[in-house]
Parts: C-alpha cells; structure tokens; sequence
C-alpha cells in the first residue's frame, strides 16, 4: 500500500463496505500510521445497497477522518435500471462496472486498491496483486505483468491504470482471524439476527425497502438470518444462522459446505461469468 | 478440517490455526503432466472443497472433461477461458489450502514452453518446488529448464513427483531409472534436499497416504512431506535490511521511515546506517498502530525513528551498521528475459531492486544458459525465455546483497521505459567494484566557459529519418551556414563514424543499439567541448534516441525528423542501397525489413517531400536564432 502511496500520483481505494473493504481499510490505517493514509475512499452506489451498509460506511469515514467520494451511475437511474426488472447481469454491468469506470475517470485516478482475494473464484486465481489495465480499464489476462518477488512495477502511461489487491493472499479464514484479533468494526447484517425474508429462487432475499414487489405466492417471513458477503440487497441470499458473535461466525464458517460466493446471484449467471466482467473492467 | 464442538476447543483451535507455519510451493512439470489434476486432488482429499464447487465440477466434467466419467480435478483449477479450450495452464494461478499441520499456498505454473516466464514468477515467491514427470516420458527438456530455474531462483527443496505411474503398471523400474535421471542433471543445481515420489494424482496413489498398489515406496507420501519439510531459511537470521518505501511525516514533529524488514531484526538503541551515504544513526523508535515495539524481525512492516537529522529517502535502505549491504552501479546478475521483444545490451531499461528505481543497461552479455544441459552459448541477445549472465551497469549506485544472500534486496526486475512491461527478472551475483572508489574528476574549464569563448551555446542537433531521406545533404548545408558565421561545428555522419570509432559493429538490431550509444557519448563529449554537434544517422529506435537525450542536459539535444516517406527515399536511392535490399543483397535494411520509429516529439520535423534541401536547412537555422544558440 505504502508502494503505491509513494509511485502514483493520484491512489483511490474502492470500498465497498464488506468485510474484505474493512480489513483492507484496516491494513491502511496501520501501514500509513501515524499518518492517515494519503488517499481517498470510492464507494460506487447501485442505490441498492442494504440500508445499514449505507450507515455504516458514512460512520465508518467519519470515525477515522477518511475524504468519502459516493459515485451513482446518474445515467443508469435515468434509464431506470434496477435489479428486479434489468436482471442481475444489466444491473451489474451498468450500475457497477460502468459506474466504476465513469468514477475513476471523473477523478482521474491513475491507481485503485480493491479488496479481492484470489481465493474467491477461478479467474481471480489469475490475477496480479498489481494489475494492470488500459486506458479503457480492459483487463487482459493475457497480457500481465510477471510479478516476481515483491518488487511490483509501478509504471503507466498517461490515462492507464493500476489496480491493487493487498488481500490477493488471503483466504475468507483468514479474514474472519484477522478480523477477530484485530476486532475490527464490520457492518452488523454479518451477525444473525430476525430479519424480514422472502425465499427466492433457492435462496433467501432481504425486504429492505418498500421498492422490493413481491411475485404471487411469497410471504414475507421474519427469520434468524446473516449474509456471508454483501452486495445489493436483492441479488445477496442470506442464511440461516444463529451465529451473532465473530466466535460464533468463524465456528460456523469452518463447518460450512458452501462457498461464499454461493449466495452472489452474479455468479451463476453464466459459465466463466466473472472473467467476463473483468475484462469489461469489473473489480 | 471439522468444526469445534465447545468454547473451550474453539479458542485452541483458533490459537492453533494462528500458530501454523505458511508453506509457499509451486507445482511445475511438461504439458499433460497433470499438474491442475494433482492441485485439484489436493484440494479435493484435503476437503477444501465447498459442496457447490463440487456440484459445479461434476457437471464441467461431463462436459469438458478428459477423465470419462469421472471427476476431471484439473477443471477445478484452470481458470481462464481461453486455456480451458486449449487445455493448457497459461498463467500463474494461486491456489489456497490447509492441513491441521500447516497451510499452503500453491502457485500453479504452466508447462507450456512460451510461458516459462510465468514459472520463474511462481518460483520467486515459493520455498519448495514439486516438480512433475509423467512416467511414461521421463525426464524432459521442460523438467530440466524447471529444475534450473527453481535452482536459480533460490528454491532449496524439491519434491520429484513421477506422476501417472499407474500407466506403467506401478513400475519400480521406471520410477528409479526416472529418479537416476534427474539426480544426475540436478547435482550441479545445489538442491538442499530431493524427495522422489511415485503418485497417481488422478487415482490419489501416494498424494496423501501411501499407496497399495506399490509396496515397494517405503518413503512418506507427498502431502505428509509437504507438512513436515523445514525450508526455514537463514534469512531471520541474517543481517538488518529495510529498504525504505515511504517517508512518514504527519507532522513536522514526527519524521519515520516505513518500509517491510527484508532481513534479520533490528531492535531500538541499535545503530544502523543508510547504505547510500554511510551516514549512521540509532533507532529511537519503532512505531506501529498498536503501540511502539521494542523490537521487528524480517518481514514485519513497521516505521522506523532515528535519533539524528539524517538524510533518508525512498530507495535508501537501512541496515546494520556492522554488516552493510553493496554499494554500487556495477553488478554481475543472472537474467531471465521476459520481454517479448528481445533485450539490447546498450539500450537503457528501468530497474526495480526493492524500492529503488534506477536507470539500468547491460553492457555485457557474457553467456547464456542452455538449460537442457547447463552449458554456456556465446550470444549478442536474449530472447523471451532466454537466460543469460549479464553486467549491469546503473545509472546511480544502489544498495544491494547477492541474490543467494537476501532475495529481496537481491533480485530485480528491468521495465521497458516505452511500453512499461517487465523485461526482465535478474539475480544479483556480486558487485563489480566500489562505486565509491571512481570519482568524477572536476575540472576547472568546463563546458559554459569554453562555450562563452565561442560565443555559442553548445547543442546536438540530432538528425533521424529513413536512408536517403536527406539527413546528411541538410546536416551539410546547416553546417555550411554555420561554419560562415564563424560557430564552431562538428559533424558526426553514420557512414563515416561506421569507418572508425564504430568499424566494428554491423547492422543487427543489437550493434545499432551499441552504434547509437558510442554515437551519443562521442556526441556529449563535442557538446563538452562546446561545439555545435550535426548528428546525421538513421537512429531508427525511440529508445536509443531518447538515451542519447539524457545524456545531455536540458536545451542541449534538438531532434530533427527528416520525415521522408519510404517511396520517394527508394526513388531517390543516391546509393543504389534500396535496389539491394529487395533483392535481399543487404539484411536488416531500415524500412525494408529492419523497423524505423518515428519521432513522437522531435523539435524540428521537416518534411522532404515539400520543398527544397536549402529552405529545410533554413528553419533549422532559424531555430538557432531563435533559441538562443547563436548569440
């Protein structure tokens, strides 16, 4: 981090409030103490978020005193995309990764730190801690930088850009220890708690805000329930748990049999779907 | 892996899961050695796959798979699409598991000869490497480039892995002559420790217990080696290195140095010293976000105050004052080309060593390596994949230990400064001399003074374009003008310079590298000298025009582009040499079949094709004038 702090000129770093967002935000405020760390933080908004993903992101910069940059895709609100109608793939590929792109081109930041994990799925195994892309944000997985030791080459052209991943190593374990050691705030929809639900295609949807219509036949039931990963709230499935302490999660998660992207409706969409999305320029 | 039933087994098991060792190992071997397919069993017998993995694989078998109707584990690793079709690994892929002993992260490197690159990047970062061989085909020319490789990249420990020894009945025969083989290839290399194992990565045979089918294999099988193998290297012990990467200062009270310890341990009252300067002090303190340390070891990140003013920043490193690191701009170095373009010795890259950035050159290639036998080939160049031994010669001096040493203040990597991809990955082997040692010698009449004599201002006007574009006619009438006022010229033609200082080059891209660079150091000493200095080559590369630039300073390079299109230089051809060219008399002719690279930024671009040879002659006279050249 420090890295690219001190090669590029204009560094962002994307957080997209999860758990993997915090403990890379936590990884910054350590590698830069006693200073803060010399960057701003991006969320892109689908304005689909859980509520109290929103809270806690705005408690979150101002607890630790971080410039907080929100960019929405105004484009894709006016032609009215949403999850429910737009399907998940239209909804994804406009409100996030075209969004993603109109924001850093906006600021014109030549640098992005993403809370990734190669652990994740199959083509993130591929990918470089620092990775680069074109001056259109295209990934080619191709045509990568070797990356040897840990010497990164830092160098671009005017308008290319690098995108970093300092948790590339970790595993969702190492997450969840890390988080547990260090006692790091994350977002409370991680813990079980009664929740209102509708089951949908297998998996479990969040009501969060009266713009969800239900289909003939669902009821809105209030259960026990937490989220492995988050995302927007009608494409992330939660499960049912009782886990409502880090214990208790880190236990649940070792005798899980499920990956966590299971619950990611983006994933399934089509085979090979996320190496897809990143040579489009997804994070 | 299963989960703990109460409190208490929770918080030592969680203890426990903090304790274990991290093992980073690569898998390497030929295409179709089943290097996914032995990744993939791993994962698969170790129960680190989620059921919905293993739905998805069940089905991607029966659809893509090799293995009939059973589960294809190499599915379960190769990601990328494209490799998937082709059924080749293309990549470096990291893989992630763990054991009750230990956890793992396994670089998947490929096979494929064109991406050996890749191979050394998993092995930079690795401390074992698992070497595969199909029993069937034994020890190839690929098995031995990954050996050496592993060897040079400073792997200590090998597993043999002869995989596939289910087609050839189990045979004992075949695994010790494999064995043999190897050994005998491998006894230069310097291994610490060789394990040889029989496995069948598709049916399981030895990877994680041992085997039915061969009661004669009395030794552990691979995972149990994997556990319990001890690669701790003598890095922890070794001499305090913090190479700094960023200067700490919130305040103008607080001054740390941060930066990851790549070396032994340092501990506050210890005295270290800035390698660059020399300059020592003592560590005040060591600053992290949970409280001051008394002490850090190799690998922690933390920032460092020193008790004096010194002088520090990004690229210094910090050592122990009693055991300092090299400093100089001369090293000998393995080199692994990566580049898709081949390496010029002569021509100027970015080096990377730790945090420093330096401009680099190799001014010798002294062999490279067959890595089928290990024997030295003479050669001019290094191609992708190609292994030479090289000088190196920097532009500054910067710190450093021998790559066996420290891999992180020993290894390097050269960038292209055009197109900014990794060329390169070099292994420092020892200095050239102390940097220290040869001063600049000062002397008192320097270039201003020689220039005010002449009432001039010393210039290089560098001439590029195509044969027969009109470069020398111009340079010849400029020099004309020039000469009637009374300046004091120079020119430095191609041709004649090819009769003398450079008679011993040809033209193969590597010797115009090596022309161009004698060309600009000739170039500089005339503008030294305080001359007017008319260039007129070819200089087809941005490259080399870009380092004959810096070699001067700020105002004293003017780039002409005599920008001539190919048809009316080859109608022109005032030296029959086109003619030649396409009848294949002359080799490497720029623009025939040797490339030129125009200029993106020349000073003065003038377009023959228009106009005649005087006016061109006169808008570089003009911009003399109008420069302030000529007083």
């Amino acid at each position: 981090m420090r890295e690219v702090a001190a090669s590029f000129a204009n560094p962002v770093m994307l957080y997209s409030i999860g758990k993997d967002s915090s403990v890379m935000l936590h990884i910054a405020m350590k590698a830069f103490y006693p200073s803060r760390p010399p960057f701003p933080l991006l969320h892109v908004d689908t304005t689909w978020k859980f509520r109290e993903m929103i809270s806690f992101r705005d408690e979150t910069a101002k607890r630790l005193g971080l410039e907080l940059l929100v960019h929405v895709n105004e484009e894709g609100i006016a032609r009215g995309i949403n999850p429910f109608d737009s399907g998940s793939a239209l909804h994804t590929q406009i409100m996030k990764t075209e969004s993603l792109k109109q924001a850093l081109d906006k600021y014109g930041f030549d640098a992005a730190f993403g809370g990734a994990r190669r652990d994740e799925e199959k083509s993130r195994a591929k990918e470089r801690i620092f990775s680069f892309r074109s001056a259109t944000h295209a990934w080619d997985p191709k045509n990568q930088r070797p990356e040897l030791w840990r010497v990164y080459n830092t160098r671009i052209n005017k308008g290319e850009s690098i995108r970093v991943f300092p948790l590339s190593n970790w595993t969702e374990l190492d997450i969840w220890q890390y988080i547990l050691a260090e006692n790091i705030p994350i977002v409370p929809l991680y813990f079980a708690k009664r929740r209102p639900v509708v089951a949908r295609e297998g998996t479990l949807i969040m009501v969060d805000d009266d713009r969800m219509k239900l289909l003939p036949g669902e009821v809105v039931q209030n259960r026990q329930v937490r989220f492995r990963t988050l995302g927007c709230y009608p494409l992330t499935g939660a499960i049912e748990s009782e886990a409502d302490t880090l214990e208790a999660i880190v236990a649940e998660m070792l005798a899980a049999r499920t990956s966590e992207r299971q619950g990611r409706l983006i994933d399934s969409d089509e085979r090979a779907s996320m190496e897809k999305k990143k040579r489009e320029g997804y994070f | 892996m299963h989960a703990p039933e109460t409190s208490g087994d929770f918080k030592t098991y969680i203890d426990a899961q903090e304790k274990k060792s991290l093992l980073r190992f690569l898998t390497c071997g030929s295409v179709d050695d089943g290097k996914s397919t032995l990744i993939g069993r791993l994962l698969y017998d170790t129960k680190l796959l989620f059921d919905d993995q293993l739905a998805a694989l069940e089905r991607d078998s029966k659809k893509h798979g090799t293995s009939g109707d059973d589960i294809d584990f190499a599915l379960l690793v190769d990601g990328l699409e494209a490799e998937r079709e082709q059924g080749i690994t293309i990549d470096v892929a990291y893989r992630y598991f763990a054991t009750e002993k230990r956890k793992f992260i396994v670089a998947d490197t490929p096979g494929h000869e064109q991406y050996t690159r890749n191979m050394a990047t998993g092995a930079s970062n690795s401390e074992l490497a698992v070497i595969l061989v199909d029993a069937r085909k034994g020890v190839l020319g690929q098995t031995r480039r990954h050996a050496y490789i592993a060897s040079l990249l400073g792997i200590r420990h090998v597993v043999l892995a002869v995989n596939k020894i289910d087609l050839v009945d189990f045979s004992q025969d075949v695994f010790d002559e494999i064995v043999g083989d190897f050994l005998d290839f491998a006894a230069p290399l310097e291994f610490a420790s060789v394990v040889p194992i029989p496995i069948s990565a598709r049916f399981g045979d030895n990877v994680i217990a041992n085997s039915a089918n061969m009661p004669w294999f009395t030794g552990a099988p691979l995972l149990q080696v994997l556990e319990t193998i001890d690669v701790d290297s003598a890095l922890a012990d070794g001499p305090f290195r913090l190479p700094v990467q960023w200067v700490n200062r919130p305040d103008l009270d607080f001054r740390g140095f941060s930066g990851t310890v790549a070396g032994g341990s340092v501990t506050v009252g210890d005295v270290v010293a800035v390698a660059g300067s020399g300059r020592t002090s003592t560590v005040t303190r060591i600053v992290t976000m949970d409280g001051d340390q008394d002490t850090a070891a190799a690998g922690a990140a933390v920032t460092l105050t020193l008790a004096d003013e010194v002088d520090v920043s990004r690229g210094d490193v910090l050592c122990v004052a009693s055991a300092r690191p090299e400093v100089s701009d001369q090293f000998a170095a393995h080199l692994i080309w990566m580049g898709e373009e081949q390496l010029y010795p002569g021509r100027q890259y970015i080096m990377k060593l730790a945090t420093s950035s330096v401009t680099a050159q190799v001014t010798a290639l002294k062999h490279k390596v067959d890595v089928n036998n290990l024997e030295h080939l003479a050669a001019k160049t290094l191609h992708l994949n190609e292994i030479g031994y090289v000088n190196i010669s920097l532009a500054a001096p910067v710190a450093f230990d021998r790559y066996r040493d420290n891999r992180d203040t020993g290894g390097f990597i050269l960038i292209d400064r055009f197109t900014n991809a990794t060329v390169g990955a070099g292994m420092i082997d020892f200095g050239l001399r102390r940097a220290t040692n040869v001063h600049w010698q000062a002397l008192d009449v320097d270039k201003h003074a020689r220039a005010r004599l002449k009432l001039q201002k010393p210039v290089v006007l560098w001439f590029t374009g195509l044969s027969g574009s009109g470069k020398s006619t111009i340079a010849n009438l400029v020099e004309r003008s020039l000469h009637a006022q009374g300046r004091h010229t120079y020119i430095l033609d191609g041709d004649n310079v090819r009769h003398g200082l450079n008679r011993d080059l040809g033209f193969t891209d590597e010797d115009r590298v090596e022309n161009i660079r004698r060309v600009g150091e000739a170039a500089k000493l005339f503008v030294d000298a305080g001359l007017i200095v008319l260039v007129s080559f070819i200089s087809p590369f941005r490259s080399e025009r870009r380092m004959a630039r810096e070699l001067l300073g700020a105002g004293e390079f003017v780039e002409v582009f005599v920008d001539t299109p190919i048809d009316v230089c080859m109608m022109r051809d005032p030296k029959g040499l086109y003619q030649k060219a396409k009848a294949g008399a002359i080799k490497n002719f720029t623009g025939i079949d040797s490339p030129y690279e125009p200029p993106e930024a020349a000073e003065i671009v003038l377009k023959t094709a228009e106009g005649d040879p005087t006016t061109h002659a006169e808008t570089i006279l003009r911009y003399l004038r109008d420069n302030g050249y000529c007083g």
